[in-house]
Formats: structure tokens, C-alpha cells, sequence
């Protein structure tokens, strides 16, 4: 099996804080890994530093065998990983349609080929429906589709979430996992920030751990909740299984 | 079936801007002399508007120094034409050129060292002052007393764009049609989807792919350039030009106060807004002369903007589309009710 990112000793020290201290991991093509980690450990930096929203102090990201840690975020989403972001960030004044047009605008300049991808990208994840609405008149649950439906129009190998789950109801998470298992099914790799424990368990393939910014353990999500350094690091010492 | 509603409302407004301009040009053929002149500068502000609209309204750029390349325009024009007898279209597209090169570098660098937003626009005010002191005391160019067209023949000549004032209002006619058209394609074009993206949110758009530093200062030059051709024709239309007018930070305002009224990133929102705002402006200064109170064209214009700004925050466009559609939708209703009725 094939890495598709290889991220290796990855560091990144904020005055006074190393947020990720030598972090190493891989992603597997045509997997969902998630990223956990209590409060602080680090997820979204890590994240950052994949996307190429923020710059590693040392260490490497290496995409299909090319280096990215350097690369700005409109070209690591060029080469072909896209992104969303925590606290969604729809295009206000643009139409649902429209928001999801931009993303395909990375490979085409063809208008009519952007469309087509956006309700492509719409319909992957539900929203064909409301392709004509304003961003505003979308529920919490829709802005979060969006943001995958804008990524997804990027025609992305790699596709990172950004706490995809969060706010949403159980019904409505349940929703989210069914589109990312049809997304990993048509070969789409994905690595997902997560709180959620329940949804993680449910969606991945792999788990990796952060606890204060070091990676504690790594592996299928069955061994790694039962790894004692993971349960040390969300209970807090002195419990035991 | 969404996409057959929106080529019907595409129709529909390619329609209803032909329709209106189609009136214009009726105007044109059958108003007084007066008449004619303001209209004139309304439709050339239309066009000004149209690329500062282009800049702020869609490419999310503020510029509160576009008198800098309307001055660039206009200056190209009278120089080519004046010291050398050389047809003003030659001048119109030089002074583009010089523009948008301008406007480049200007964005360039500012973007380059992330001077971004309201610092960028003060950048903007500063190059336009600065160009306006320079051409002043440049000599070669007339100085402060600035340059003057022979007086028009009074017959029209379209290759040195000379005529009487109706030759000028469809000359102006025409270069509003097209900002009208030319914002409404954009919009819809591979650009307009990117401008309009990082305008609502930059780093958004480059997390989708969108290289928004090469995509600002190509609206800034794009802006610029179509800026100075609107200023090489306010030039010919006035028959002279100098710094302090040209250039200065009046026409900076006169530029944005059409899309601002009229509804920013619409495309009839600067026609509109200059419509109402232009003739006001010259109403007002008239009265003001006759009650012996100079300056009531400028309290005017603030009190519209204050006006605008308070009630109608996305301008006076935007607003009319609301209230039609506000009409329409129970009219749709009740003859849905009436099928409904009916079966």
C-alpha cells in the first residue's frame, strides 16, 4: 500500500509553545485517518501545517513524493489537497452554486465545465436542491456540507476536515458519515480532525493520537482506545481500563 | 430546471438593460443643449463608476485615488493630441496601457508588503496627489494652467473623436452601454467567480486554489486602465484639462459616488446611482449660486450619501430589485392559487 502524504518529524514552535513536537505520520490513498487529540494537542496546527496555511519551524510533508511544506494554500490545493475550515467561511454575497463554482476554478477556467463540477460537488454531499439559495439561508448542518461541496470541486486526491462534526447533532453527524464513506469509496483519501469519538470510531481506518503536541500512538481505532497513553491523556492519569 | 430560470431572468435583464438604453438614445436625439451636457457627464461617470465598481464591488479592492488614472487618461489624450495632432483613439489606448501598468505596480507593491484594505486605499490617495503636484509643476504639460482642445469645428469627425455636445453624449452613451454590458460579463466570467471569492474571503479562496495576489492586481490594473479611457473622453468633453480638476480628489469622489448610491458590484447600480446623484449635485449648485450660498452642491452630495448609507445600505439598485420582487412573488402566488383553484 501506497502513502499518499507522508508527513515526517514535523515540528512547529510558537513563542514559548511547541504546538507539534517531531510528529510522524502517513496517509494511506483511498483511507479516512483522523487526527485526535484532547483540547491543545495540537490537531489543528498539524492540520495548518498540511494545508499549508502555516509555516513547520522543522520537518517535512511530503504529498505524491513532493515536498509542500513551503508552498503557500492556493498551490498545496492545486497539487491537489483541499481543505475546510473549522468555523465555516461561506462566500457571502455568492450563491450556493456560485460558492461551490470557485473550487473548480482551480483546474478550469471554463464556466460551464465549473458548473457542471458544482453540482456535481453539490450533489455528493446533499445540497443539489438548494443550489440557487443564499449561504444565509442555509441550517449549520448545510454550511458544513458546503464546505465540503467547495472542496470537493477542487477535484481533490486528498481531502482534510477540519472538525467536520462539530455542533452537529447526532442524526445530523450520521448524515456526514455517510457521505464520507461514499467519498472514501470512489477513492477520495481523507484525513479528518475530530472530537468526536463515537464518529471516529464509526468512519476511520486509522487513528492517530496527538497529547501536547507529540504523537502518542497510531493504529486501527479499536487497539488505539484501548492504549493506555490514550486513555492517561483523555481521563488523566491513574485510570485504568 | 434551475438552470432554464436562470437563462429566463439572463434574458430578462439583457432585455431590460437594451430597453433602457435604447431610451437613452431617444433622449439624446430629442433633448436641449443642457440637457445633453449633464446627461453627457452622467453617462461618463457611469462608466468611471463601472471601473471603480469593478474594483471595490467585485475584485473587493478599495481605491479612493482614481483620479490618478482618470488624470493618466485624460492626460495621454491632450498631450498625443495637442502637441501632436495624434487622433485621440491612439491617446485612449496609451493612456490605458499607462494605467493599468500603473495601477500594476501600485498593487504589486502594496500587496507585496501587505498593504492591504483601508491602508491600501490611502496608498491609492497619496499616488493620485502625488500625480497631481507632479503634473502641476510639470511645464512641458501645461503646468497649473494645464491644456486647452482647439474649440470644435462643430463638425463631427469620428476618427479624431470631434463633434458637437450630442456627438459627445453618444459617444458617452456608448461607453456606458458597454461598462454596463462589460460589468454584467465579467461577473459571469471566470474572473467575476474568483474576484467576487476573494472580495467575500481571501484566505478562503486560496485555500480553494484561487492565487489572489496575481488576481488583485490584475482587477487593479484592469480597473485602472478602463478608468483612463473614461478620462481621456472627460477630458475632450470639458476641452481642457488641468491637474487640480482632473486630478484631484474631487473626481476621486465624483467616481465612487455613482456605484456607492447607485449599489456596489451591480451592474445598472452606477447608472443609477449617477443618475440620481449628478443631476442633484448640478441642481443644487445652480440653486446654491442663485441663493448666494456656495457650496450646497457639496452639502447635497453628503447629505445622499448619509441618506443612502442609513437607509439603503446596499445602495439604490438592490433596493428597486427587492421591491419588484416583492410585487412579483404574491402576484405568482395568487395565480398559483388560481391553478390550484381551478383543478
Amino acid at each position: 500500500m501506497t502513502a499518499l502524504l507522508e508527513v515526517k518529524n514535523l515540528t512547529k514552535a510558537f513563542v514559548g509553545l511547541v504546538a507539534v513536537n517531531d510528529v510522524s505520520f502517513s496517509l494511506q490513498a483511498g483511507r479516512i485517518t483522523a487526527l485526535i487529540g484532547p483540547n491543545g494537542a495540537g490537531k489543528t496546527t498539524c492540520f495548518n501545517l498540511v494545508a499549508g496555511a502555516l509555516r513547520p519551524t522543522a520537518g517535512q510533508v511530503l504529498f505524491e513524493g513532493c515536498s509542500l511544506e513551503r508552498e503557500p494554500p492556493e498551490a498545496v490545493c492545486r497539487m491537489g489537497i483541499a481543505r475546510t475550515f473549522q468555523i465555516v467561511r461561506p462566500m457571502k454575497d455568492m450563491s450556493v452554486l456560485e460558492n461551490a463554482m470557485v473550487g473548480a476554478f482551480s483546474w478550469t477556467t471554463n464556466v460551464k465545465e465549473a458548473r457542471d463540477k458544482a453540482y456535481e460537488s453539490l450533489e455528493n454531499v446533499g445540497l443539489a436542491g438548494k443550489a440557487n439559495a443564499r449561504t444565509d439561508q442555509l441550517t449549520l448542518p448545510d454550511r458544513k456540507m458546503l464546505e465540503m461541496a467547495k472542496a470537493l470541486s477542487t477535484r481533490p486526491k486528498l481531502l482534510l476536515l477540519d472538525e467536520v462534526m462539530a455542533g452537529l447533532r447526532p442524526t445530523e453527524a450520521a448524515g456526514v458519515v455517510g457521505v464520507l464513506h461514499r467519498l472514501a469509496e470512489s477513492g477520495l483519501t481523507i484525513l479528518l480532525v475530530e472530537h468526536v469519538m463515537r464518529i471516529v470510531m464509526e468512519v476511520a481506518s486509522t487513528v492517530v493520537v496527538l497529547h501536547h503536541g507529540v504523537k502518542i500512538a497510531e493504529g486501527k481505532p479499536s487497539e488505539v482506545v484501548a492504549d493506555p497513553a490514550v486513555l492517561e491523556s483523555y481521563l488523566g492519569a491513574g485510570f485504568h481500563a | 430546471m434551475q438552470r432554464t430560470s436562470d437563462q429566463a431572468s439572463d434574458t430578462k435583464r439583457w432585455g431590460a438593460g437594451a430597453l433602457v438604453f435604447a431610451a437613452l438614445a431617444m433622449v439624446g436625439g430629442m433633448s436641449n443643449a443642457y440637457v445633453i451636457s449633464l446627461l453627457t457627464i452622467v453617462l461618463l461617470f457611469t462608466f468611471l463608476g463601472q471601473s471603480w465598481n469593478l474594483m471595490l464591488g467585485i475584485g473587493g479592492q478599495l481605491s479612493i485615488g482614481h483620479a490618478l488614472f482618470v488624470g493618466i487618461g485624460a492626460y495621454a489624450v491632450a498631450i498625443l493630441n495637442i502637441k501632436y495632432g495624434v487622433t485621440p483613439w491612439i491617446g485612449l489606448l496609451l493612456g490605458a496601457v499607462i494605467a493599468g501598468f500603473v495601477g500594476a505596480v501600485l498593487a504589486w507593491l502594496s500587496f507585496r508588503f501587505e498593504v492591504r484594505g483601508i491602508y491600501f486605499a490611502l496608498l491609492t490617495i497619496a499616488a493620485a496627489e502625488f500625480a497631481r503636484i507632479m503634473f502641476g509643476g510639470w511645464d512641458y504639460v501645461g503646468g497649473m494652467q494645464g491644456l486647452f482642445y482647439q474649440a470644435p469645428s462643430g463638425t463631427m469627425d469620428l476618427g479624431m473623436l470631434r463633434g458637437d455636445a450630442r456627438f459627445y453624449y453618444f459617444v458617452a452613451l456608448a461607453l456606458a452601454a458597454i461598462g454596463v454590458a462589460g460589468t454584467e460579463l465579467i461577473s459571469r466570467s471566470y474572473w467575476g467567480y474568483v474576484w467576487r471569492a476573494m472580495r467575500d474571503d481571501d484566505e478562503a479562496a486560496r485555500a480553494l486554489g484561487v492565487r489572489t495576489f496575481r488576481h488583485k492586481v490584475l482587477v487593479v490594473s484592469i480597473s485602472a486602465a478602463t478608468a483612463a479611457i473614461g478620462g481621456g473622453v472627460l477630458g475632450l468633453v470639458q476641452g481642457a484639462i488641468f491637474p487640480d480638476s482632473i486630478m484631484g480628489m474631487a473626481i476621486s469622489v465624483d467616481v465612487l459616488i455613482g456605484p456607492v448610491v447607485g449599489g456596489l458590484g451591480t451592474a445598472f447600480g452606477p447608472l443609477v446611482g449617477s443618475m440620481a446623484a449628478i443631476p442633484l449635485h448640478h441642481a443644487m449648485g445652480a440653486l446654491g449660486d442663485s441663493l448666494g450660498l456656495p457650496g450646497l452642491n457639496s452639502v447635497a452630495y453628503g447629505a445622499v450619501l448619509i441618506l443612502v448609507v442609513w437607509f439603503l445600505p446596499d445602495g439604490i439598485w438592490p433596493a428597486i430589485v427587492r421591491l419588484y420582487g416583492a410585487i412579483q412573488l404574491p402576484a405568482r402566488g395568487r395565480i398559483s392559487q388560481l391553478r390550484k383553484a381551478e383543478e
